[in-house]
């Protein structure tokens, strides 16, 4: 469109032509994939070939975890009723009792070596921890900074206490922080629980602020939980930031802390349990949980299993399409395939 | 008042009968309507008319049928007693007689009949009595009533003139404001643009239900998502929405700013001084110079031209390239080349949108005459060839006609959008279930844990003060809680109603539309058109058009009138024949004709004509011949363009005095026979309002012009009255045969030989396809012509029903005709419309040519255009009356099917047959023939049918019960032609094909007859052509060329339909996947309604996460290139049968939805049960997994990468990677960090890999299988065109 042209050319009578591109007449240089039996059995069995060893390697990295599994909170009870309501108010009448003592011991047994780092974790179930009046009531930007104390809008009901003072760390999930402990020894020996850097870096030093000291928390009538130690700000409370990091679904585990040490095969492990944490109010489940890791995280082999059946549903494709279309081959783009020519009386 | 009166007078006679006792029967029907009034003002015209009765009565025949003409013939005994007594009531108490208002409908429907629309204002009167006479109104002419409403509002009334003080525009705007000059094509300006924005979105039903939403979530116990982000889609759309109006706005204000500042040369006390467009006012006197455009409407006063004629091009307003003239009365323009002041008065109507039709009248220093469309200019035109015009300003602005003209069509609904709301209404289904599954497990879990909700940690009903159970914390008791958790659920379920996708189209359609404009193939050069997209709502329709209704002048042919043949008194001369003629004569003829004139179009004159014109020998045959051609060359409205010397002419050596001479009309028929004229001697040179001058061999011959009566389509002819320089005064006639035998001079029809002759000749020239007229003359003595004069004085000045009383005054001359001859002229067929129809018909495509002309030439261009082949058999269907119709059906129906019985089980047969195939799956091409020939099969002649009917039959069968008689005879005919019929009984037919059948019609056609067609079919075409843009203003889709029907339909249809369907059923898919994967999860959250994903991202994923690549695939994909399109025509059927979109695909859809959202969510489910994953973990993984899942999806359905696509689809992926990586990033929201954290873990990538492989294994396998084993059409088409391509690309 050269400026001089234009004018000479517009006086006369200007064409309307559209002009030509590529792309105005739609003939853009392209790919245009067709299924040729070769592809589809080249991607069958590449997908066959490519998911059976990951499957394979990641049901040996599960099979690699050793993992102690123990449900306590039944065993760490003492309730004689003898129907299920009785007893159900019975445990309920004696977690929320602070005088009983809650101390409950109980012995496991190592089945295999494990190595360090072991992972302790506490496992909940049957607690929805992704309810959505639960999961709302926090307040991120009160755990921030101090300057929002008061910005606790989202935390009912557990925003404020007795006397309209705003509940640092508010909110119900601070509110019902888990507070079981537990101790390991091995023959006597205790062996620390490192509960340092369980929490996610970025929880520690961004979202939860180092100058945000817990105030008025557990104050009111009704405990949740853990109480939480004032003078230690909330990006240090490893446990709180932990729980703070809701679960995704009812059953779930949360990191408790490290053991630095090996553990041999057949040691018998003693793990002292203040059992303080109410789950009987729901009929909820607590266990204790002594794992190792692999690249795959704990112990699962649904991963490794369903890679190797895909895997193989996948080769068995590659056969089977192999064999229906030596049984019935079709020339692709052959035109006597084509409606009108195979049925030519229809015409 | 003084004003009025005389305009009173004028509709006098109209409304005056009333106090006749002899109208006392028709009183009733005055008072029923509009319409009534109508019939009874017909009525009463003819009986005025009393000479010419008998004409009137015809052509009343054969619009109104019997229900008029018995009025009519009782009017007649006293019609000629109530002439006399007309003028004493004439002024009398009309406006009591009449209320206002009905008066006002009565004239309004006047002006409908001056126009092209007064053959369907006429019927839709006949059809609407006999609506009310056996009260069991069809449907149809209801619709064809509202039809005809629209088009009849297009005219406003004009019983309250408008006057115009010229030159005077203070005087003239004092009483009434009338609009000034200044144009607002913009809808809103800079302060009222926000609210008027709003209001006008918001009466999308779409935007309703996101406001809906929005509101939902802000009520405390719903607020599912944060207030912010839940009003973010609304947002969004109203944002996107309101800049592209303000854009658009802004590029018309800037038009109407440019527009406004144009200047023109205003009269201001005796000179013209510049002044800006938008400072004209009505009553100003403006001049205007050649090549200028004219500022408003205006009426001609003077021009630099003697004879006050004017030249303008109206491309702008109707498309037509020729010149046109207008002319100054030559009272007024004396005054201006005089250069006095002119001081009148016009009195006009009210503004209104006909651009063909203007009634007006002048006083001038006392004189009162008349003005019509010819003496007006119209803004948005050119002034052509004349030097300088002056005239005053009548309309301005938005009342001028181009302004008030500037609407819109009417929008029409896709056949695929409707299906589509099914489909819709079953996603309702769907979330309903949802979400009430959602609130009874709400219920059912709240009741189990009723007595625990207090101090459950996860939900604790109610507050603790100082250690009590204080009031309850959003806690309003199991029904309601289970009520708003059925209202929460609907917020986050909303987009299952996938209401983005009403968006989604409209921007995918627009891109489609953005191709088809560009597409260079369907480019005129001969009109300089490009393909134009008038709607944008029904671009797949094309994709699934089944019939094709066909206008034929025009639109199949070119509409350039070639002069071949004529019968001069009975002999027949052929014009081709010259051409191998002895070259003796030949020169002999060239002397004679390249005398003085060149013409532009060469015809070879027949040289015995030539003998018989140019000998001395006085005969009969040598008057007639030498009548005949002088009525060519008169009885017309072509204006001569004189031009010295062409200066592109080869032999045009200086000094020759030869002129070349052009015609400009606006009938190209005319045009062909002055040309013809002019080539045998009679060269018509100048034209002005009073006469005419014709070179006849030679002589120059000045003929007054008495008076002339265009054509019109009741009368169908046309006349002038012509004084000789000898003071003889003859009439010349020219018209249809039909109209014309029967008003010939009639002493012995049958023994006239003249006359039999002709009519074998016309036989014969209409058998090979060729136009014919029917030319005639008669000689006037002084009385005829005095009382004709008296009559059309008085009629051509009437402001009201002026044509109806031209009509009239018309038939007290033409009758008496002595017959003269005929001409034949070739109507030329279209460039490539033989191989297009050939192409459509094996596409499945029913091609119906519905024409005004003749049986003969019908079926000769039906042969001519291949529609008709000489193997057909052929059901001709012409009866006079309902008995004859029936009985030709019926014998049609015996004669080709073994019995009426079985004829009518095909039907409901052939109809079930038909919904089966739609709900094949596309590989079942097995049987996936076109099944409309399966109606063919089963009759027991081979042969392919072909239904000829005429309007006349049309008429009884399709107002009476014959007409599913017809529908059955013509859908098993393979090709069907109507001829002679009228603008509405063309829109009858498309309704009946509409009505009966769930098939795709389409229309196509050019002139203003085609219009009622074109809005009745589900898809309009207009062709661009010679006879103005009314078709065009009125269409869907409008082209210079037929053929381009071809490319059109076969190739955009085919991947319009494909891209939006599978769009579609992608983005309902794509949404109910989401959606379900949120349900699933919601089931584990007892009830809760929380989504692990955050907020923004669940308001994202159907705007940005997703949303691009669907629209870059609905524009962009093709599955088959236009060459194998073109090639193999049979490929549409995919668009017949439904294979892009159909209940079937739409459950599939559906069953393939419900298996990945069951991936989606299971896969990571199991992969992290019992693990330390956290909801934001969670809700990232399937955040992404999903988009991967859709994506990948769609790659793997897509059949066309460019580089756009894969920019898209590959990049939306990206886009929402970095959009996590930006929402985990802000350390207020509490998924601070997810994806970082997540980044790290294999496990992550695990999953995402698996649910991709293992969500689309089924489909892939599925595909693949049925791909190789069961390919459809296209498929197998599809792998030749590219295996071809590459072995090509291969060898070379």
């Amino acid at each position: 469109m050269s400026s001089g042209d234009g004018v000479s050319q517009s006086s006369s009578k200007k064409s309307k032509k559209p002009r030509y591109s590529r792309f105005t007449q739609q003939e853009l240089p392209a790919c245009k994939p067709i299924l040729t039996p070769g592809l589809v059995i080249s991607t069958f069995i590449f997908i066959g070939i490519t998911f059976i060893p990951i499957g394979l390697s990641s049901l040996s990295a599960s099979d690699a975890v050793v993992e102690i599994v123990h449900r306590y909170d039944e065993v760490c009870i003492s309730s004689n009723a003898n129907d299920d309501e009785a007893a159900h108010f019975a445990r309920i009448g004696y977690i929320q009792d602070d005088r009983t003592n809650k101390t409950c011991t109980r012995t496991l047994n190592v089945p295999k070596k494990m190595k360090q780092p072991i992972f302790v974790y506490y496992q909940l179930d049957d607690f929805y921890q992704n309810h959505r009046r639960y999961v709302k009531s926090r307040s991120d930007e009160q755990y921030k900074s101090p300057e929002n104390e008061q910005k606790t809008k989202t935390c009912e009901p557990e925003a404020f206490n007795d006397d309209r003072k705003p509940i640092v760390p508010c909110g119900l999930v601070a509110w019902s922080l888990f507070n079981d402990t537990y101790t390991i020894s091995i023959n006597g020996n205790t062996i620390p629980i490192n509960k340092k850097d369980i929490a996610w870096r970025s929880d520690r030093t961004h979202k939860f602020g180092s100058n945000v000291y817990p105030k008025n928390f557990q104050t009111r009538g009704l405990i949740g939980g853990a109480k939480l130690n004032e003078s230690i700000p909330l990006s240090e409370q490893e446990d709180l930031l932990v729980w703070m990091r809701t679960a995704a679904l009812p059953n779930f585990r949360k990191l408790y802390g490290r053991i630095e040490t090996d553990l041999e095969a057949n040691d018998k492990i003693t793990v002292v349990i203040q059992n303080n944490y109410n789950t009987y109010s729901f009929d909820g489940k607590k266990n204790l949980v002594i794992s190792t890791t692999t690249w795959i995280g704990g112990k699962n082999d649904f991963l490794g299993k369903i890679y190797i059946t895909v895997g193989g549903i996948c080769l068995f494709l590659a056969i089977a399409f192999i064999l229906v279309y030596l049984l019935k081959p079709r020339p692709l783009g052959d035109p006597a395939y084509l409606s009108w020519n195979k049925d030519p009386a229809s015409y | 008042m003084s004003s009025g009166k005389p305009l009173l007078s004028q509709s006098g006679p109209l409304s005056a009968p009333q106090p006749h006792p002899i109208h006392h029967n028709r009183h009733s029907s005055l008072t029923i309507s509009s319409l009534g009034c109508l019939r009874h003002t017909t009525s009463i015209s003819s009986s005025i008319a009393d000479e010419t009765l008998d004409d009137n009565l015809y052509d009343l025949k054969e619009v109104e049928e019997d229900t008029v003409t018995t009025t009519v013939s009782r009017n007649s005994r006293e019609g000629s007693a109530f002439w006399p007594k007309r003028k004493e009531y004439r002024s009398a108490e009309l406006h009591l007689q009449c209320p206002r208002r009905k008066r006002k409908g009565l004239v309004s429907w006047g002006g409908v009949a001056d126009s092209w629309l007064d053959i369907s204002a006429l019927e839709v009167s006949g059809t609407s009595s006999r609506v009310q006479d056996n009260l069991n109104k069809s449907r149809r002419s209801e619709r064809f009533l509202q039809i005809s409403m629209q088009l009849a509002e297009s005219i406003t009334h004009h019983d309250n003139p408008r006057l115009i003080h010229i030159n005077d525009p203070i005087k003239t705007n004092e009483k009434d404001d009338f609009s000034g000059n200044e144009i607002r094509t913009s809808k809103y300006t800079f302060l009222n643009f926000l609210p008027k924005n709003l209001f006008i979105q918001f009466h999308r039903v779409a935007y309703l239900y996101f406001l809906a939403i929005a509101a939902l979530n802000q009520l405390p116990p719903l607020a599912v998502f944060g207030r912010t982000v839940s009003l973010f889609p609304l947002l969004f759309v109203l944002t996107v929405t309101a800049v592209k109006d303000g854009y658009e706005d802004w590029r018309r204000h800037r038009s109407d700013r440019n527009e406004n500042n144009r200047e023109a040369l205003v009269l201001k006390s005796d000179k013209f001084y510049p002044k800006r467009w938008k400072k004209i006012q009505a009553g100003d006197v403006i001049k205007i110079h050649s090549d200028e455009s004219i500022p408003c409407d205006m009426v001609l006063l003077g021009t630099s031209d003697p004879s006050g004629i004017a030249y303008i091009l109206t491309m702008n307003l109707d498309g037509e390239s020729n010149l046109k003239t207008r002319y100054a009365r030559q009272e007024t323009n004396n005054l201006v080349l005089e250069g006095s002041t002119i001081s009148g008065i016009v009195r006009c109507e009210q503004p209104n949108r006909n651009i063909y039709e203007f009634t007006a009248n002048m006083e001038l220093k006392g004189h009162r005459f008349s003005l019509s469309q010819s003496n007006i200019i119209l803004r948005g035109c050119q002034l052509k060839n004349t030097e300088w015009a002056v005239g005053v300003v009548v309309y301005a602005g938005q009342e001028t006609k181009a302004m008030l003209n500037s609407a819109m069509t009417p929008s029409k609904r896709s056949r695929l959008e409707t299906y589509m709301n099914r489909e819709t209404l079953w996603l309702s289904v769907f979330l309903l279930i949802m979400c009430l599954v959602v609130a009874f497990g709400m219920g059912l879990w709240l009741k189990r844990h009723e007595h625990e909700l207090d101090t459950l940690p996860y939900y604790r009903k109610s507050y603790y003060e100082k250690g009590k159970v204080g009031k309850k914390y959003k806690y309003y008791g199991i029904p309601m809680e289970t009520f708003f958790s059925f209202l929460s659920s609907i917020i986050v379920f909303q987009i299952m109603i996938p209401i983005s996708l009403y968006i989604t189209m409209e921007l995918v359609r627009l891109g489609q539309s953005y191709f088809m404009i560009g597409d260079r193939d369907m480019y005129d050069s001969s009109t300089n058109s490009k393909f134009q997209c008038r709607s944008l709502n029904i671009n797949e329709d094309l994709g699934q058009i089944r019939y094709v209704f066909s206008d034929k002048t025009g639109t199949l042919t070119e509409n350039k009138m070639e002069f071949k043949k004529a019968s001069i008194w009975g002999k027949n001369y052929d014009c081709r024949l010259s051409l191998t003629g002895p070259s003796g004569v030949e020169g002999e003829d060239a002397k004679f004709y390249k005398q003085k004139w060149r013409l532009k179009s060469e015809i070879f004159p027949n040289s015995e004509l030539m003998t018989l014109l140019y000998k001395d020998l006085y005969g009969e045959e040598k008057i007639a011949a030498h009548d005949f051609f002088l009525t060519l060359a008169a009885c017309n409205t072509v204006i001569p363009i004189v031009s010295e010397c062409p200066s592109s002419g080869l032999d045009c050596t200086p000094g020759d005095s030869h002129k070349s001479i052009e015609y400009q009309g606006e009938s190209p028929d005319e045009q062909a026979l002055v040309a013809a004229a002019s080539a045998y001697g009679y060269t018509l040179f100048e034209r002005t309002s009073g006469h005419i001058v014709i070179d006849a061999n030679g002589e120059k011959l000045r003929l007054d012009v008495l008076g002339l009566h265009e054509f019109d389509s009741v009368r169908k002819r046309m006349s002038v009255v012509i004084r000789f320089p000898n003071d003889t005064v003859k009439v010349l006639v020219k018209g249809a045969d039909t109209s014309m035998f029967s008003i010939l001079k009639q002493s012995h029809p049958s023994d006239d030989p003249v006359i039999c002759t002709t009519q074998s000749h016309l036989n014969e020239y209409s058998a090979e396809g060729l136009r014919t007229l029917v030319v005639a003359a008669r000689d006037l003595t002084d009385e005829q012509l005095a009382e004709w004069q008296c009559m059309y004085e008085d009629a051509s000045t009437s402001l009201t029903d002026r044509s109806i009383k031209l009509r009239q005054t018309a038939s007290l001359i033409e009758r008496d005709l002595t017959l003269l001859g005929a001409t034949a002229i070739e109507d030329k067929l279209q460039e490539g419309v033989p191989e297009a129809i050939e192409s459509l018909r094996q596409a499945g495509i029913k091609v119906w040519v519905l024409t005004g002309d003749k049986q003969e030439t019908a079926i000769s261009i039906g042969l001519s255009c291949r529609l008709l082949t000489t193997d057909m058999h052929q059901i001709i269907i012409n009866g006079n009356s309902e008995d004859e119709c029936k009985k030709l059906l019926c014998d049609a129906r015996d004669g080709y099917f073994l019995k009426s019985a079985s004829c009518c089980d095909q039907i409901p047969k052939r109809k079930k047959s038909a919904e089966i195939d739609y709900l094949e799956i596309p590989s079942n091409t097995k049987s996936a023939s076109p099944q409309l020939h399966a109606g063919q099969e089963d009759g027991p002649t081979s042969r392919p049918l072909a239904l000829v009917i005429d309007g006349n039959s049309l008429v009884y069968i399709l107002e009476k019960d014959l007409e599913s008689e017809l529908f059955n005879l013509a859908t098993l005919c393979r090709v069907v032609l109507c001829c002679r019929v009228a603008p509405l009984q063309k829109a009858g037919i498309v309704d009946m094909i509409k009505g009966r059948t769930d098939d795709m019609t389409l229309a196509i056609g050019d002139g203003a007859n085609d219009v009622s067609m074109i809005q009745m079919a589900d898809v309009g075409v207009g062709i661009c052509g010679q006879e103005g843009r009314q078709a065009v203003m009125a269409s869907d889709f409008a082209m210079g060329q037929f053929r381009f029907l071809k490319r059109l339909l076969l190739v955009h249809g085919h991947w319009n339909y494909q891209r939006i369907g599978y769009l579609v059923l992608y983005n309902f898919y794509r949404n109910a996947v989401f959606v379900l994967m949120l349900f699933w999860y919601i089931l584990c959250t007892a009830f809760s309604t929380t989504s692990a994903l955050t907020d923004w991202s669940s308001v994202f994923y159907s705007v940005i996460y997703t949303s691009v690549p669907t629209i870059v695939v609905g524009i962009l994909d093709k599955d088959l290139s236009h060459k194998t399109l073109l090639k193999y025509p049979k490929l549409y059927a995919a668009g017949h049968r439904q294979e892009s979109y159909n209940m079937f695909l739409f459950w599939i859809t559906m069953v393939d939805t419900l298996w990945q959202s069951l991936v989606l969510f299971y896969i990571p489910l199991f992969t992290y049960e019992e693990s330390t994953i956290d909801i934001w973990s969670m809700g990232s993984l399937w955040t992404i997994a999903v988009v991967i899942l859709v994506n990948v999806h769609l790659a793997m359905d897509i059949k066309r990468w460019v580089v756009i696509t894969h920019m898209a689809t590959w990049g939306s992926i990206i886009v929402t990677y970095g959009c996590m990586v930006v929402l985990d990033s802000i350390p207020v929201l509490p998924n601070y960090g997810t994806i970082y954290n997540l980044g790290k873990s294999p496990t992550y990538w695990l999953s995402i890999l698996l649910i991709t492989v293992i969500g689309l294994l089924p489909r892939f396998v599925f595909k693949v299988f049925h791909q190789i084993f069961w390919p459809s059409d296209i498929q197998i088409a599809r792998e030749a065109e590219i295996l071809r391509k590459r072995r090509r690309f291969f060898e070379s």
